[in-house]
């Protein structure tokens, strides 16, 4: 009736993950129950749950996110404070238990954390910058948030029923193989990815049909913002890399469950061959994450320096190239696997390539800011500390790129710090940096600026001091994933590691600080005009937050940077521009899809892992249930009335009115 | 940390192994460093290393100085900095950006192309004597190392003569693993159906840390072993010396259970066909857990220091 599933699979005998989940089902339960209490749950379910507006899935996306990258966080925090234990020791985590809590903190991260915060800022950044009122396909766009959320909840569900993944957050075969891994951590990890990954495809051909055939008029190619340049890049990356993710997980799954040979030691498997296929996929992902972070400091730079993007061309063609050069370095993940020299060669210079690409956004950024006028908000600060941190992590990428440098490095903890360099001072400083510029679009109030510098402050000191020992010890010899060890010269530096940490958990508080001390003080920090930083792109013609049409009248772009140049011309006549006639706005209808689709989804990954086929054949009919009610749908839109949008503009215009002439009276 | 130690004097004993061991390795000639190799192979790999560093630092540190300087300088506050916000584009400016990168990644290009060639692991040592044959197997979680000729092996514990080159033969009798001796240099992946081959020489006698440098599963933090280089003749007088039992099938099927933190032991007397057989597969695979893992109650428990 169960499949394998029976109360083994609860570990009673462990206390850490079973307090850990009982504090986090008391938690949501209280919000629930407070959410429920206050009446909102309609609310909730109207305006966010079955939303289609991309400004509402975008902050899902982004909250999600920040709750995994809380959940990677507290499993890093585990793993220091083992490893500054378990020295000639056991530590308090046994290898079964270690070995799941770095699988699940590699793998949270990425596809769990990174992931939905980086789409979560193109859903809510892209349509506005490009003048656009929704995505290209709305509905389907929910179905790929609440997937992802599906993945989430199954990876977190493992926690207390059965167990996660112990084999890395790359399941290599043959050890993720049935014969080494008996357990159902693999099948967590397999359904919980291909879930989520089917729901990033989709957000891959959302946005790049977005891009490329919904712009407002006049928003030729080569006057969008930047960061839809670096958006476009990396959904491309995703739609060309993510099927290879699916297709090699496939693989491994029919080894799992249906006896096939594909990657097995037996019956002439070929494990390398997955190791070729994942990286084919995984290389790329590191760039579908960078890519529009390099866009974020992009607009913030430019912002905040007062000044167009130096060399927006040059720009282009980098991000251009580094999308394609990034389909072609996947091996040097495994010079050590002993290609030979002409191979390994080829896949070291190109991934040296690479970082060509990476030098131009460098310089470029420096030459934005070379005759800038620059404001030191947390965004800029972010956005310089990225720049001095990203530069030697990616030297360190490159030394890593260099076949005999690697033979002494691969695997090590020079590894694992160079990537923590380049995702932390790249991806993440990124998200943050976006969190406090486009805040205040998203919910009409700015952030407490002291907070957030704290904690950028907090945050860049916590990643040297974290980070830098981990490069020392891999030197030392020092490979990843240990639960223990006993060499006594890499205790002190995994001692120090462990203090970074404490310092990045400061940071995490201010970041949490900042939050609270904001929203409850939202009055004094109310962003009226809509463009609280002197913004250049679309996303600052709207009020804030943008009504769900975003655009009155659609904008006619006439420039590179189009907003800009709106307001330039109204500064200098000291006027608005002539009033536009209003019309009525057709926009999507909400719809429960998703989160229908994403409620049986579970039912499927879950039944899947656990062997319960009725389940899953009740999942599978309830899913395609849906798509049908879904595609006989009689009314798709609902009309949003011209007086309406009148009504919001003219509020909108007036506060930009009177700002204009308060610029003009100083 | 035992029990019976108070906190204070825990603190103050790691504060001071702390300090000295940062003192130590800051020296960097201790310790397992990569830094500090005692054979050719990895010198040549520090000397690629330390290149590739050094001309990548000779643009890195400019262009975060000049980060640094820029934007201080062309702060908001600074009215001596001169505002230009329509400089955008600066066809001397973009030739410049795109040549440094290009032509450094031309010189780096060289040294990869150079560096993958020469130091390639499967290439023999320039060395007028006969390299010793040593064939490594990983087990599920210990290493064997066969020395052919000399029809001995050992468990977990590598020795070999100072001065003269190695050819080691390596493959996996379960999961992938990774030789490794930091101090000798490169490393190579021990795979099963597949012979990875690796040139090393040690040219100091002593003691060096080897480990497997991919992870393996839950016996992984133990899959570690003493390298021991000792001068030729006490290498000869090793060899004849080693007693044990002999290296037959029946051995190999015992070193086929999973097995923790195995201590090391010798063999004498071998079955030649045994590495060809395990690398071909008709020999294995690795048992993996004894007991299935549905869930967290079923965890396999093994013994530590298991040995036949």
């Amino acid at each position: 009736m169960l499949g394998k599933l029976s109360w083994d699979a609860i570990p009673f005998d462990q206390p850490i993950p079973l307090i850990a989940a009982a504090v986090v089902m008391a938690i949501l339960l209280g919000i629930l129950g407070w959410i429920i209490a206050k009446g909102w749950a309609p609310y909730l379910w109207k305006e966010w749950i079955t939303s289609v507006d991309h400004k509402h899935i975008g902050i899902m996306y982004v909250l999600l996110g920040l709750v995994m990258l809380l959940r990677g966080f507290i499993d890093a925090i585990m793993m220091r404070s083992q490893q500054a234990l378990a020295f000639h020791a056991q530590g308090y985590l046994p290898p079964e238990h270690y070995d799941q809590i770095f699988s699940a903190h590699g793998t949270i991260m990425i596809l769990f954390g990174a992931m939905p915060l980086v789409i979560g800022i193109m859903n809510f950044v892209v349509p506005l910058q490009l003048g656009s009122r929704d995505v290209a396909f709305p509905t389907l766009n929910s179905v790929s948030f609440w997937l992802t959320a599906t993945g989430a909840l199954l990876v977190n569900v493992s926690l207390v029923v059965g167990e996660f993944s112990r084999v890395g957050w790359l399941p290599y075969p043959p050890l993720s193989e049935l014969r080494y891994s008996p357990g159902v951590g693999v099948d967590y990890y397999l359904w919980s990815v291909q879930i989520s990954g089917i729901g990033t495809l989709l957000t891959g051909i959302n946005f790049v049909t977005t891009i490329l055939k919904i712009r407002a008029p006049g928003m030729t190619y080569l006057r969008m913002p930047m960061f839809c340049w670096t958006a476009l890049a990396s959904c491309l990356l995703i739609i060309a890399a993510f099927p290879v993710l699916t297709a090699s997980l496939a693989m491994l799954t029919l080894d799992r469950y249906l006896g096939f040979h594909f990657f097995t030691n037996e019956a002439g498997g070929n494990a390398m061959m997955f190791v070729n296929l994942i990286w084919a996929w995984g290389h790329p992902e590191v760039y579908i994450l960078v890519l529009p972070a390099f866009g974020i400091y992009s607009e913030v730079i430019s912002t905040f320096s007062g000044k167009p993007l130096f060399g927006y061309r040059s720009m282009v063609a980098a991000t251009l190239f580094i999308c394609i050069v990034s389909f072609c370095v996947w091996l040097h993940h495994f010079f050590t696997m002993g290609a030979g020299g002409d191979v390994n060669a080829v896949f070291g210079i190109a991934t040296s390539i690479i970082a060509v690409g990476t030098g131009v956004k460098m310089y470029n950024w420096l030459f934005t800011m070379y005759g800038g006028r620059i404001r030191f908000a947390a965004p800029m600060l972010w956005s310089i500390g990225f720049m001095t941190t990203f530069i030697t992590g990616g030297m360190t990428g490159v030394l890593l790129a260099v076949p005999p440098a690697d033979f002494l490095l691969h695997n090590s903890l020079f590894l694992v710090a160079h990537f923590h360099h380049v995702i932390v001072g790249g991806v993440i400083f990124a998200v943050m940096a976006a969190l406090v510029y486009w805040w205040p679009k998203a919910f009409g109030f700015r952030l407490h600026e002291g907070w957030g510098k704290a904690a950028f402050w907090f945050a860049l000191a916590g990643f040297y001091v974290t980070f830098v020992p981990l490069y020392v010890v891999g030197i030392l010899g020092m490979t990843r994933r240990l639960q223990h060890y006993d060499v006594s010269q890499w205790r002190p530096w995994i001692l120090v590691s462990g203090f970074g940490v404490l310092i990045l958990i400061g940071g995490a508080i201010c970041q949490a600080i900042q939050l609270v001390v904001s929203i409850s003080r939202r009055a004094e920090l109310r962003d009226f005009t809509g463009d609280p930083w002197d913004g250049r792109t679309l996303e600052w013609a709207t009020p804030s937050p943008p009504p769900a049409f975003n655009f009155p009248v659609l904008p006619q772009v006439q420039g590179a940077e189009a907003y800009w140049d709106v307001k330039r011309r109204a500064r200098e006549a000291h006027l608005l521009g002539k009033e536009p006639e209003y019309e009525a706005i057709e926009m999507p209808r909400n719809s429960p899809t998703g989160f229908v689709c994403a409620f049986f989804a579970t039912l499927i990954g879950f039944a899947l892992i656990w062997h319960i086929w009725w389940l899953m054949i009740v999942g599978l009919i309830g899913a395609y249930v849906t798509f049908v009610v879904f595609a006989w749908r009689d009314v798709p839109e609902y009309i949003i009335p011209a007086d309406e949008v009148a009504r919001i503009e003219r509020a909108n215009r007036a506060v930009r009115q009177e700002a204009l002439a308060s610029a003009a009276a100083t | 940390m035992k029990s019976r130690d108070s906190w204070r004097t825990w603190v103050w004993r790691v504060t001071a192994q702390c300090a000295c061991a940062l003192l130590l390795t800051t020296s960097a000639t201790q310790a397992d460093s990569i830094l500090a190799p005692v054979g050719p192979v990895g010198a040549g790999d520090r000397i690629i290393f330390f290149d590739a560093l050094v001309i990548m630092l000779a643009i890195v540190i400019p262009t975060m100085v000049a980060t640094l300087a820029f934007a201080w300088w062309y702060r908001a506050s600074n009215t001596r900095a001169v505002y230009r916000p329509d400089f955008t584009y600066s066809g001397r400016i973009e030739l410049v950006t795109w040549s440094i990168p290009t032509l450094v990644i031309f010189f780096l290009g060289g040294v990869i192309w150079i560096g993958s060639h020469r130091l390639d692991p499967f290439q023999p040592l320039p060395s007028k004597a006969k390299p010793l044959e040593i064939e490594a197997i990983s087990f599920d979680w210990k290493w064997l190392f066969i020395y052919p000729e000399q029809q001995i092996a050992s468990v977990n514990r590598l020795v070999i003569p100072v001065g003269r080159p190695l050819h080691l033969r390596i493959t996996s009798a379960s999961v992938f693993n990774a030789f490794f001796v930091p101090r000798l240099g490169s490393m190579i992946y021990a795979m099963n159906g597949m012979v990875s081959q690796l040139n090393l020489e040690a040219d100091k006698p002593g003691t060096y840390l080897g480990l497997s440098a991919q992870f393996s599963g839950d016996g992984f933090p133990d899959m570690k072993f003493d390298s021991v280089a000792i001068p030729a003749q006490q290498f000869a007088s090793w060899t004849t010396g080693v007693k044990g039992a002999p290296l037959d099938r029946a051995a190999v099927s015992a070193l086929l259970k999973q097995s923790r933190a195995v201590a090391p032991y010798t063999y004498r007397g071998i079955d030649a066909s045994l590495f060809d057989a395990i690398a071909s597969r008709r020999l294995g695979p690795g048992e993996g857990p004894v007991s299935g893992r549905g869930g967290p109650g079923t965890q396999n428990v093994l013994p530590h220091g298991d040995a036949p």
